[in-house]
């Protein structure tokens, strides 16, 4: 955070609901998304919910990465769908700047749509295959009202393409045509085409070979430094999202378990969750690998439509005792605003 | 070629050696030169990583080891597996048939290739047996559900009487796991194994696999993109790039003084959970070539600050990594494919000005 510009007055976007005095992009408070499980023949009644996110509470800075890392099926994508209001949340309040999106109408929605965007793990499955790589840049532009006429639409296209590291000339060509890394490119341009002040960046480079992963880091790292842009950077790799994240979240069965400072939170892991999920991470240095600790998880997550009572990590936990299946932890603050869900730390 | 290597003719002091596999398919654009020329060994009870990045040719060597490439399109042109002494190019079909999940153990890539969807997961361990090892029925079911437990299949009696469908994604990874492994395989081939699991998940499997080569001396290779899986468990690593072994040597020798400039530069793109935020990340440039149409020379050339007019000409060859005085490493196993390997290593290669 320290080598970062943040705080940034955020009205000379002239975006909606500029709110100068507050220095939160989005925030975030008690989310929940539960979906219903119905059963029955003839009359279809809910007998049960997954509870993807359970009560999850966070703020965004300006120009500030805040890092949502998790195993597979911890709510992490949900609550990024949540936050753009693709998935209307069961209960709780989401913030952007300013603005209560949950009482905002589709409709009214629209102007969010462009400053709010977001990223996808599978640049493939998220590009129209029958687009050409001009015309998935350039519809945000026509959507929004961004572009005035059919030059100036061009030359953005041409602009932003090339923003993201590639060439112009290839504005005519098809997704299919592309390698991995190029159509993480496209999305990533066509989500500057809304001049975003917000990114949902999901999974953006999980599908990408490590020296294409590179590339894409630096280059979300290098806009965001440009634009201003505040990311919730969704991964479940540890190391990348320390890489990039100023702020991370550990999320487990919907609810977040540690949210501390990049640098806090690897130094200092608190959270008896964040301290297994850190030491199943390899680091590529064998001699270093031989000294570090090894915790293994026994079993299982378990699933989120009957999660344990209490601490919903105490199945697996190694210091649970009998009082964490009564008493659900609170993420509290432990100074320095770095907060810890655990009776037992 | 490779003058310093042991030029034992017929058989292997290895358990595993593989000398100057070529495996080509035969595509719309032309043959595809996936594995060109690789070499390797695996001893018992050890651990040796295979890694580099997409289409570079990892599963299509392992593959090949088993002779499970199809033909057409596929073909293998050249080289020898030896096996405990014995080339598998050369036995008959049905004695492959014995050795594939029997004494070479496979978990492949893609999950739902390798389980059968009309027999239950119990019945295909047990069928393995009946196979391999002369067992049946109760004994058979006992030991399978053994093995079930033990790669952390949760109520491993009831799954065993599942079908691949009812399991989820992990969960089959695991029991695919479980066949790998149930027949006591002398070498083990776990192509990706773990890649789709979860860290959490990922980490009880290689820690189990791990101690099946220290107990049972096991070998195991282990095929991966993932630089920290391999530093890990392996003790020798072998790096590919489009086809062909660029570097190889113990794991130590390569993280700490990689040699090839292809594999300093994967390293350095790889982001550290021990290195401090921000840092700036080295990326390689470029993307990875067309097989079916590489370019003359080093086929990293295009990719390489360091290359010189000959990396475009001439195929470098793998010689053994000398110190700056051109001796050799007492023991060193470490091999590179790089003509300005040296020059690099001594700060006396030139940067290639961008173009
Ligand atoms: N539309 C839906 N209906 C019912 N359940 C859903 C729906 N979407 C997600 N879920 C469930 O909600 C939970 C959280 O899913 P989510 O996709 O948010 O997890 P994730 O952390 O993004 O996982 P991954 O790392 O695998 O992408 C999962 O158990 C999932 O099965
Ligand atoms: N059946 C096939 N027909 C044509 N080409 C093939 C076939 N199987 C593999 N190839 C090609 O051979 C090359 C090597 O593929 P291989 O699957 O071995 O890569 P890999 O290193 O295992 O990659 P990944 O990390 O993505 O698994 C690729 O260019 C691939 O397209
Ligand atoms: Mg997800
Ligand atoms: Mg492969």
């Amino acid at each position: 955070m320290t080598t970062r510009l943040v705080g940034q007055d955020s009205s000379d976007r002239g975006g909606i609901g500029a709110d100068s005095e507050t220095n939160t992009t989005l925030s975030v408070n008690d989310l929940k998304v539960h979906f219903p499980i119905s059963s029955g023949f003839l009359i279809r009644r809910q007998t049960g919910a997954v509870k993807a996110v359970d009560g999850v509470s966070f703020d965004v800075a300006p120009g500030e990465t805040l890092g949502l890392v998790g195993e597979s099926g911890s709510g992490k994508t949900t609550t990024g769908r949540a936050i753009l209001q693709l998935q209307r949340p069961t209960s709780g309040s989401v913030q952007f700047r300013g603005v209560e999106l949950t009482a905002v109408s589709a409709k009214q929605m629209r102007p969010f749509r462009s400053e709010m965007q977001i990223i996808f793990q599978d640049p493939y499955g998220s590009l129209n295959p029958r687009m050409s790589a001009g015309q998935i840049v350039g519809e945000p532009l026509t959507v929004h009202g961004l572009a005035g006429d059919k030059n100036q639409r061009r030359d953005r296209v041409a602009e932003l393409l090339e923003r993201v590291g590639m060439n112009p000339a290839m504005i005519g060509r098809y997704p299919h045509e592309f390698s991995g890394g190029q159509r993480q490119r496209i999305g990533i341009a066509r989500a500057l085409a809304g001049e975003p002040s917000f990114i949902v960046c999901d999974e953006p480079v999980s599908a990408l070979d490590v020296s294409i992963q590179a590339q894409i880091l630096n280059l979300l790292t290098d806009l965001q430094a440009e634009f201003n842009i505040s990311y919730l950077f969704i991964a479940h790799d540890l190391s990348v999202v320390r890489h990039i994240s100023d702020r991370v979240a550990v999320m487990y069965l919907g609810k977040i378990m540690e949210l501390a400072s990049s640098e806090d939170l690897y130094e200092n892991p608190t959270h008896p969750y964040t301290r297994a999920l850190m030491s199943a991470v390899p680091i590529p240095d064998p001699i270093l690998e031989r000294r570090r600790e090894r915790i293994v998880l026994a079993g299982d997550i378990p699933s989120p439509i009957n999660p344990p009572s209490g601490c919903v990590f105490r199945t697996r936990c190694p210091i649970a005792t009998e009082e964490c299946a009564e008493v659900v932890p609170e993420l509290i603050d432990r100074g320095n605003r770095h907060q810890v869900a655990c009776i037992k730390v | 070629m490779t003058p310093d290597l042991p030029t034992a003719k017929a058989g292997s002091t290895h358990l595993l050696e593989v000398r100057n596999l070529a495996t080509r398919f035969a595509t719309s654009g032309g043959y595809v030169q996936a594995v060109d020329g690789v070499s390797f060994h695996i001893d018992e009870g050890e651990i040796l990583g295979l890694v580099g990045e997409s289409g570079c040719g990892k599963s299509v060597t392992s593959l090949s080891v088993m002779r499970l490439i199809p033909n057409p399109p596929g073909e293998i042109t050249d080289g020898e597996v030896l096996f405990e002494g014995t080339d598998l190019r050369q036995i008959s079909e049905q004695e492959m048939r014995r050795v594939r999940g029997g004494s070479i153990g496979m978990i492949f890539q893609e999950p739902m290739t390798s389980l059968n969807p009309v027999l239950t997961v119990g019945r295909q361990i047990t069928e393995a047996f009946e196979i391999h090892l002369d067992l049946k029925g109760r004994a058979a079911r006992d030991r399978a559900v053994e093995i079930l437990n033990r790669v952390g299949l949760p109520d491993p009696s009831k799954k065993f009487d599942d079908y691949p469908h009812q399991l989820s994604g992990g969960q089959r990874q695991r029991a695919m796991i479980a066949m790998a492994i149930s027949c006591n395989p002398r070498l083990l081939i776990a192509d990706e194994a773990t890649t789709a699991l979860d860290v959490t998940i990922q980490a009880q499997i290689l820690e189990l696999l791990q101690s099946l080569c220290d107990e049972f001396k096991m070998a195991l290779l282990i095929i991966t993109h993932n630089l920290g899986v391999v530093a890990r468990y392996a003790q020798r690593v072998a790096v590919m790039y489009a086809g062909k072994i660029i570097e190889s040597g113990t794991a130590d020798e390569i993280y700490a003084a990689p040699q090839h400039p292809y594999t300093t530069g994967l390293l350095s793109s790889v982001p550290r959970l021990d290195a401090s935020a921000r840092d700036r990340l080295e990326s390689i440039e470029g993307e990875i070539p067309d097989l079916a149409n590489l370019p003359a020379g080093c086929a990293f050339e295009p990719r390489c600050r360091w290359a010189v007019d000959r990396c475009g000409i001439e195929s470098p060859v793998q010689l053994p990594v000398r110190l700056s005085q051109g001796r050799l490493a007492e023991g060193t196993v470490h091999q590179v494919a790089c003509w300005e390997s040296e020059n690099i290593a001594a700060g006396t290669a030139l940067e290639k000005q961008p173009s």
